[in-house]
């Protein structure tokens, strides 16, 4: 049984002026996985993800969440269904991770609701998902570059949005806390959330992804389940790059290891 | 803390002045008893220009704390940036052409504040400008001279009001008359409103736009909306009491030296903190060169010019 589809894109197009970056994309995105988008440099992988969150206007087709257009809907419900952590997330100095985190209830605050044990809950729970539970009186500028990601992943976790779209989320990340966050990521999937990164490794998209979509020059030019997708024709095709494409003894996950560019 | 110091720097404004009158004759005055010079000293003079300062304090506190919030910058102040120059220069424009500041004031402070601000604002959308912080502060003094020349100008072409536009150009809490306050009290009201609803997304905007517009807010209305809440403020309150620079930058930065950088937990404190700084430089005023005052606006530049420079000469200007 295929689970139900929360987020689609309807022959999505994305212009900066008059630049297309996302070029008539239909993609549906599964609920309950992780989909991982993957692709070189400039293939409009983030401009994607805007698009999905809202933030880029499409300049044809729509986003349509649970049959909904998306740039139709209210921002702040909007705010309460579609989570977005983008890439470039500054903060200023002499926040807290604790502050931060808070950031991510805004959503579902108004003018008279305020602070309330939901939101102290989602918080908590966040801080504790991400592992930054022991920082969280610490101040931002004063943590390492692995430590601060984790707890802007905590601020899009406690916004408690059933789809999440994080665009490079383990960047500044070593292994093991890349594995934490896919981790993490993953338990979200599990619990029934549409989550959606970029990802540049291409060998722990295989590893963790449910759902893969290979992005090439703004159009999609694979989708699928990464063991079917990945291939050698298919990472020369995005990267020009030669490789073999293993199959990991234990998870049998597509291994990715590159040769040389291609002729 | 801030509602102690405020307090007492009420009072010790009622008590001190440059005059005969000494905190000893000024407290009878106070509690009822006293002389009759006493008590015009405390009631007709102190009481008005305490009331005075205090506002204006709040207002430029408060306007100094959102349009930092807004712009990004710590170092975006209405003084530096032109508000204030644009405030001022729009009501010399009224006294030239013989309007009445007491009821146009106001008004006409606002749309010149207005003008200013988005001025400087969009001088800092120039590319390479909005990065750093310090530039900022240099296309403000740009444009505050320009202002400044013009309300030269004015006074040049038109002497008869020359008197008036030198005595109103000054920043000073003294002689302002109660109703000037109350005139622009709506005003100042209204900005402070409109503050209250700005708040959220503005803080919001910290994050980066992004970020912020992905939390449900909107970025540019936010923006807009603070933007012509520092209008009101600062126009209201230039109109009250001339320009007094650097009283916006002063006061957030105290602030957020004591809770944080979030503009929702900042704003009461610089709210409180605008009057002690604003009195404290109106007692020091009184005092510096007795029996004569020095012009608050000197004072307050006194105070502020160091604490600019600290700020630009640490080792990064902090990110907001």
């Amino acid at each position: 049984m295929t689970p139900p589809t929360v987020l689609r894109a309807d022959d999505l197009s994305l212009a900066y002026g008059r630049t297309t970056v996302v070029d008539s994309i239909g993609l549906d995105l599964p609920a309950g996985q992780l989909t991982a988008v993957v692709g070189p440099n400039g293939c409009g992988k983030s401009t994607l993800l805007a698009g999905l969150s809202r933030l880029h206007k499409p300049a044809r087709g729509a986003v349509l969440l649970d049959g909904q257009v998306l740039a139709r809907l209210p921002v702040r419900e909007a705010a309460r269904r579609i989570g977005l952590l983008p890439q470039s997330a500054d903060a200023p100095d002499g926040m807290t991770v604790a502050d931060l985190v808070r950031f991510g209830r805004q959503p579902h605050q108004g003018l008279l609701r305020q602070w309330s044990e939901q939101d102290q809950r989602a918080v908590d729970g966040a801080l504790a998902a991400a592992d930054v539970a022991t920082l969280a009186d610490r101040r931002l500028e004063t943590l390492s570059g692995g430590q601060r990601q984790r707890a802007w992943i905590a601020m899009a976790v406690a916004q408690d949005t059933p789809v999440l779209l994080l665009d490079e989320p383990t960047a500044a990340l070593d292994l093991g806390h890349q594995l934490e966050v896919f981790e993490l990521l993953r338990g979200l999937a599990a619990a029934g959330r549409t989550v959606v990164v970029v990802v540049h490794d291409l060998t722990s998209a295989c590893r963790y992804a449910d759902h893969l979509v290979a992005m090439l020059a703004g159009q999609v030019v694979a989708e699928g389940a990464p063991r079917e997708v990945v291939t050698t024709d298919l990472v020369r095709r995005l990267y020009g790059v030669e490789s073999s494409v293993l199959r990991d003894p234990v998870t049998g996950c597509p291994v990715v290891v590159p040769c040389g560019p291609a002729a | 803390m801030p509602a102690v110091l405020l307090a007492v720097a009420g009072i010790t404004s009622l008590l001190i002045g440059s005059g005969e009158v000494g905190p000893g004759r000024a407290l009878h005055a106070l509690t009822g008893g006293g002389d009759a010079e006493a008590s015009f000293a405390v009631w007709e003079l102190r009481w008005p220009r305490t009331l005075v300062a205090a506002g204006v304090g709040a207002a430029l506190g408060a306007a100094g704390a959102v349009l930092q919030a807004a712009a990004r910058n710590p170092l975006a102040e209405p003084g530096l940036l032109g508000v204030s120059a644009g405030a001022s220069t729009a009501v010399v424009v009224v006294i030239a052409v013989g309007g009445s500041v007491a009821t146009l004031g106001p008004y006409v402070a606002v749309v010149g504040a207005l003008l200013g601000c988005l001025a400087a604002l969009g001088a800092a959308r120039l590319r390479g400008v909005g990065d750093d912080p310090v530039r900022l502060v240099l296309a403000g003094a740009a444009l505050s001279g320009l202002l400044g020349s013009l309300t030269s100008i004015l006074l040049l072409v038109d002497q008869r009001s020359a008197d008036e536009v030198r005595f109103w150009t000054v920043g000073a809490v003294a002689g302002r008359d109660l109703g000037v306050l109350a005139g622009a009290l709506p005003v100042l009201l209204l900005g402070g409103l409109l503050v209250l609803l700005v708040a959220r997304p503005l803080a919001a905007l910290a994050l980066g736009e992004q970020v912020a517009a992905g939390l449900g807010n909107r970025p540019r209305r936010a923006r807009l909306g603070a933007m012509v809440a520092v209008a009101l403020l600062v126009g209201g309150a230039t109109a009250v009491a001339g320009p007094i620079g650097f009283v916006g930058l002063v006061v957030p930065f105290a602030a957020r030296a004591l809770v944080g950088p979030d503009l929702r937990r900042a704003l009461l404190p610089s709210l409180l903190l605008g009057p002690v700084v604003v009195l404290v430089a109106d007692i020091a005023s009184r005092l510096l060169v007795r029996p004569y005052e020095m012009p608050l606006g000197v004072v307050t530049a006194i105070i502020g010019a160091p604490v600019l420079v600290a700020v630009v000469r640490a080792r990064r200007v902090p990110t907001l």
